[in-house]
């Protein structure tokens, strides 16, 4: 057969003759640059490729291999703290071959190969495996003990097995025996192709938080390990930092972090930032439990397409050794546009506003990927996606937002009039939702309190009645609203500046515990109910705001550590004493 | 040594197409003689096969299917780069248009550039004091940072770009080491003039390189004007350790031009006709703005470009926001006002400016007062809204306070001249000032401490 020869490109898109043996999505490598691309069109001998890096001075004629596989990615020791482009390249690695700039055609690079690794054999020779099921243990970092596992398809009887030791990852520890009279070499490393989601025992349903220390998540629009959410917002927002945050703080066993077509500075700020903090729950920098995937803004739209794909395999690799893994991608929205851009040179026919007609459908396919399960090694374990979406203008009726809410359960709107008012997290507490509310309860009642989600459900309503009679006081002032739905629009500020308004820089505020949120509802709550039996004896509400406890409420997220709640207790007591001591006053 | 082509299939727009063409890349930058006599380039945008697409930098006006001579020159369009270019005016694709000598230089480089690996960066902490309060103080411009100016037809835009270049004092930056860059996509003749002469008058023209495509000048080479200055910057910044300030306007007319190209190319639109790959296209012109941990230099990005209609959420403006890190907004009612810079702050945002500021860098109550600021004026805008419908004698006098406030933000803490250099402590200064408007219990953003310390009692 004759070589497979460059006859078209057009940016990333190049069209190859004499491909008729090619597969569909099988990874190819295009010219003497050996630029990685992925057949997505077969026609007769003619073949479409999607090329990952810059076509840039490719000839025609060139020469393009094939690999024989689909896009796949190296899953083993060696991704934890480290930082890969869209199709799992080391940037470190690229660096030291290539300093500051990305050159072209770098080849095919994945985890580390040379490193040793200490590792645990956990089966005896004559022991029967199967898919999923862990032959061997590494301490990848101290919070993470990463555990080998049989590959799904894969299952035998152990035949040999080397001993405890030092290892790469291409080593074989076990040798199996497979029926069909085959041998088969577990190594450290195991492949698997990026769009096909890796196999399960069954799902489970979604019955605990992901907790963020983020009070307006937490409380209002709580996230469930397993769950998807989408976190829409224009330009300026807060879409980036409250991913960082969630990245930080949530309690996830593992965080894959995907830089989607964003600024290269915040990858950058990530790598400084994450290694310096410490993981609340293990004492360690967070660092250990991060996989970083960066495609900036500027670096080849295919390999954005693909990043995603990447992330969530990792994702769900760490979720078959029965962690919880969250994976946040910043944004879905370049990710779409990737889709556009790619669709558009392979002149598919386009929908919605350019967008190809497969765009729901693809979104679908990944946020259904999440979801809390049982392992093929049957343990519980979850992946969780929280996917940022970045509507042009901020207009959530455009076709990325509007699909992704079909295949989310909780949808945090961030709103630019918030942000512009420095409200941060700019989440709107009006138009976002979280249908976890319900499938959480029980676990809010047993864990946190009983009254957690009725006290909730009150706040809300207060916010709800502020939207109404704000509309009102832009016609008329609000000095001439009655006293109780003043205190109504009093309530409700001080809700957001000491409740939802939340400190991403402040260390007490950063990050804080359930039990806190929990009890500074409490604070609120009280302050609500006893004022309210004040402006029914017709204090005016000025009194009531001149209280001392009024101002320690709004500044009780800053001035109540983490560790000291007792205070908080404190403090209903003392409002309850200073309002009753008030109303005595107004009786006589 | 290359084979030369001298006959055309196809001539339409900007573009040629040619048959029968062997052994080209993609990219591939092209010498095309037009008469025997006129030199013209090119780049190849499309092959297929042996067929050939090329785009004319200079236009294809004048050319014939016959009269043409095309050669393949066997790279990708690159400029020379030596220290000479500081002072110099080029065009678009990096020729002198200043009556000066060609630029002889053996270091050559791609203009498309390559992306930083972000493992490679270093993020940007170091604070620019520009001497304008509203910037210094509220959309702080931090070293490596792209900070973009999103203005309408008709407002200061130019003046607030030469100002920031005037009075720019860079962390590590002296006379020597300091450049700036200037690229004009599409700009009036006399736009372009005011920068010159501007850069004349204070003297920095010297340090300053010109990149000019000009409102009549051809749409091909618009595309590569902001490329051609940012491989100058990274140039300057990354090779010879330079703190560069680059300056490149109007990115509408650059989007403009592409979205024209793509157009004669047939490709699918998106919104508002733009190209479906509008968002990467800017991103290649403004992620190249930063610092690498290796490296002394920097280059600090403020593209400028005009809101069609004053329209943030135009194509343009919406996709810059999401690539830069922060925005200048510039607001007409402030521009009625006769406020200069009419800087509008409350879309305003400098993303970087978190880690750029506070105690170890400008003063220990920038933030919180920042903050009591943004929370503070953007109640005003409320109470403006109130006042407008009961009016300003019905308001509570709280509200009147806020009202005051806002009067005195704007007249005395955003209007300033357009020589005046203030340092960022009577910048800072200036906001308690006019803070002090309102009663301290409506300070709730700022640590008891720092009101202790900078509040003024009994204004």
């Amino acid at each position: 057969m004759s070589e497979a020869k460059v006859e078209l490109v057009n940016g990333p898109v190049v069209k190859g003759s004499n491909m008729g043996a090619f597969k569909l999505n099988e990874m190819v490598t295009v010219g003497d640059k050996m630029l990685i691309g992925e057949v997505v069109i077969i026609e007769k001998d003619m073949a479409t490729i999607q090329v990952y890096e810059e076509t840039e001075g490719l000839y025609a004629n060139e020469q393009i291999f094939s690999t024989g596989a689909p896009l796949s990615i190296s899953l083993g020791p060696g991704m934890l703290g480290n930082m890969f482009d869209g199709i799992q390249r080391p940037l470190k690695k690229i660096e030291s071959i290539s300093p500051n700039f990305i050159p072209d055609g770098i080849g095919l690079l994945s985890i580390d190969t040379e490193k040793l690794w200490n590792v645990t054999i956990t089966v005896k020779v004559g022991d029967m495996l199967k898919g999923g099921m862990v032959y061997g243990q590494i301490q990848e970092t101290p919070s993470i003990l990463h555990k080998l596992l049989v590959p799904p398809n894969i299952s035998g009887e152990v035949i040999s097995i080397e001993p405890n030791g030092e290892y790469t990852i291409n080593d074989t520890i076990v040798t199996l025996q497979l029926s069909n009279d085959n041998q088969y070499n577990l190594t450290l490393v195991q492949k698997w192709p990026v769009r096909k989601g890796r196999p399960i025992l069954e799902r489970i349903p979604i019955y605990k938080p992901l907790i963020t220390g983020q009070r307006v998540i937490d409380t209002f629009f709580p996230v469930a390990k397993g769950g998807t959410v989408a976190l829409p917002g224009g330009f300026g927002t807060g879409k980036t930092v409250t991913q960082h945050q969630l990245a930080k703080w949530s309690d996830a066993d593992i965080i894959v972090y995907i830089g989607c077509g964003e600024r290269g500075n915040e990858m950058t700020n990530v790598l400084e930032e994450f290694p310096s903090l410490i993981d609340p729950r293990t004492n360690r920098p967070l660092m250990e439990r991060t996989i970083l995937i960066a495609n900036t803004s500027n670096m080849p739209v295919a390999a954005r397409e693909a990043s995603i794909y990447t992330g969530i395999t990792m994702a769900e690799y760490f979720r078959d050794m029965g962690y919880d893994v969250a994976i946040m991608a910043d944004s879905t929205s370049r990710w779409a546009e990737a889709l556009r851009e790619i669709s558009g040179r392979l002149e598919e026919m386009p929908a919605e506003e350019g967008y190809p007609a497969y765009l729901p459908s693809r979104l679908a396919q990944f946020y259904e990927r999440a979801g809390c399960v049982k392992t093929l090694n049957n343990e519980e374990a979850s992946v969780t996606i929280i996917g940022a979406v970045s509507p042009p203008g901020g207009d959530f009726s455009e076709p990325v937002t509007e699909n992704t809410k079909r295949f989310v359960s909780a949808f945090l709107a961030l709103d630019k009039k918030l942000a512009y008012a420095r409200h941060y997290p700019a989440i709107n507490y009006l138009t976002s939702y979280s249908s976890y509310v319900t499938m959480l309860s029980d676990w809010y009642r047993e864990n946190v309190a009983e009254d957690m989600l009725y006290i909730r459900g009150k706040m809300v309503k207060l916010l709800q009645s502020e939207e109404k009679l704000t509309e009102i006081v832009k016609l008329i002032g609000e000095d001439v609203l009655p006293n109780d739905q003043q205190l109504i629009l009093e309530t409700a500020r001080t809700i957001k500046k000491g409740f939802l308004q939340q400190n991403a820089l402040h260390k007490e505020d950063t990050y804080v515990s359930l039990q806190k949120q929990y009890k500074m509802l409490k604070v609120l709550d009280t302050f609500y109910e006893s004022a309210l039996s004040c402006v029914k004896m017709g204090i005016p509400l000025i009194t009531i705001r001149q209280q001392p406890i009024y101002q320690a409420i709004i500044k009780m997220k800053y001035e109540v550590p983490n560790s000291r709640l007792e205070l908080l207790d404190d403090m209903i007591e003392q409002i309850k004493k200073e309002y009753k001591e008030l109303r005595d006053l107004y009786q006589h | 040594m290359f084979k030369e082509y001298l006959k055309l299939d196809r001539i339409e727009g900007p573009l040629i197409m040619l048959t029968g063409v062997t052994n080209v890349a993609y990219g591939e930058f092209v010498k095309i003689t037009v008469d025997q006599q006129e030199i013209r380039y090119g780049k190849v945008i499309k092959i297929e096969g042996d067929y050939v697409v090329v785009q004319v930098f200079e236009g294809t006006t004048g050319i014939s299917t016959q009269n043409v001579m095309v050669q393949f020159t066997g790279k990708p369009l690159e400029i020379p780069l030596s220290l000479d270019i500081l002072g110099r005016v080029f065009n678009g694709v990096g020729k002198p248009i200043d009556g000066g000598l060609n630029i002889v230089s053996q270091r050559q480089s791609n203009i498309n550039g390559r992306p930083i690996n972000p493992v490679a960066r270093k993020y940007p902490r170091n604070f620019i004091q520009t001497g304008i309060s509203a910037i210094d103080a509220l959309i702080t411009l931090i070293r490596g940072q792209k900070l973009p100016i999103f203005s309408g037809n008709g407002m200061a835009h130019n003046e607030i770009a030469v100002q920031i270049v005037n009075q720019a004092k860079i962390e590590g930056a002296n006379e020597k080491n300091f450049a700036v860059v200037f690229g004009a996509m599409g700009v009036r003749h006399d736009d372009a003039n005011y920068f010159k002469q501007s850069f004349e008058e204070s003297g920095v023209l010297d340090h300053v390189v010109m990149y000019l495509n000009l409102a009549d000048d051809p749409i091909v080479e618009r595309i590569s004007t902001p490329r051609t200055a940012l491989t100058a910057a990274e140039y300057l910044a990354f090779e010879q350790n330079m703190h560069v300030l680059v300056v490149i306007t109007d990115m509408t007319s650059y989007a403009e031009a592409l979205r024209e190209m793509s157009s004669i190319r047939g490709e699918v639109p998106s919104r508002k006709g733009y190209p479906g790959y509008l968002y990467s296209d800017l991103s290649t012109i403004y992620e190249r703005a930063g610092m690498l941990e290796d490296r002394e230099g920097s280059i600090t990005l403020i593209p400028i470009l005009t809101m069609p209609n004053d329209d943030i959420t135009h194509p343009i403006p919406d996709l810059t926001g999401f690539i830069t890190e922060g925005q200048i907004v510039l607001s007409r009612e402030l521009n009625q006002k006769q406020v200069y810079p009419p800087i509008a702050v409350l879309p305003s945002l400098s993303r970087l400016m978190k880690d750029g500021i506070g105690k170890d860098y400008t003063r220990e109550d920038h933030i919180d007062l920042t903050n009591q600021l943004f929370a503070a004026y953007s109640h005003v805008q409320d109470i403006w809204s109130l006042a407008q419908i009961i009016g300003e004698d019905d308001l509570s006098e709280i509200d009147k306070k806020y009202l005051e406030f806002g009067r005195r933000f704007e007249e005395r803490f955003i209007a300033q001249g357009q020589h005046e250099n203030r340092s960022i402590f009577e910048t800072l200064d200036i906001g308690w000032e006019v803070l002090s408007v309102l009663p301290v219990t409506e300070l709730d953003r700022i640590p008891e401490d720092l009101i202790e310390k900078y509040y003024q009692k009994g204004e």
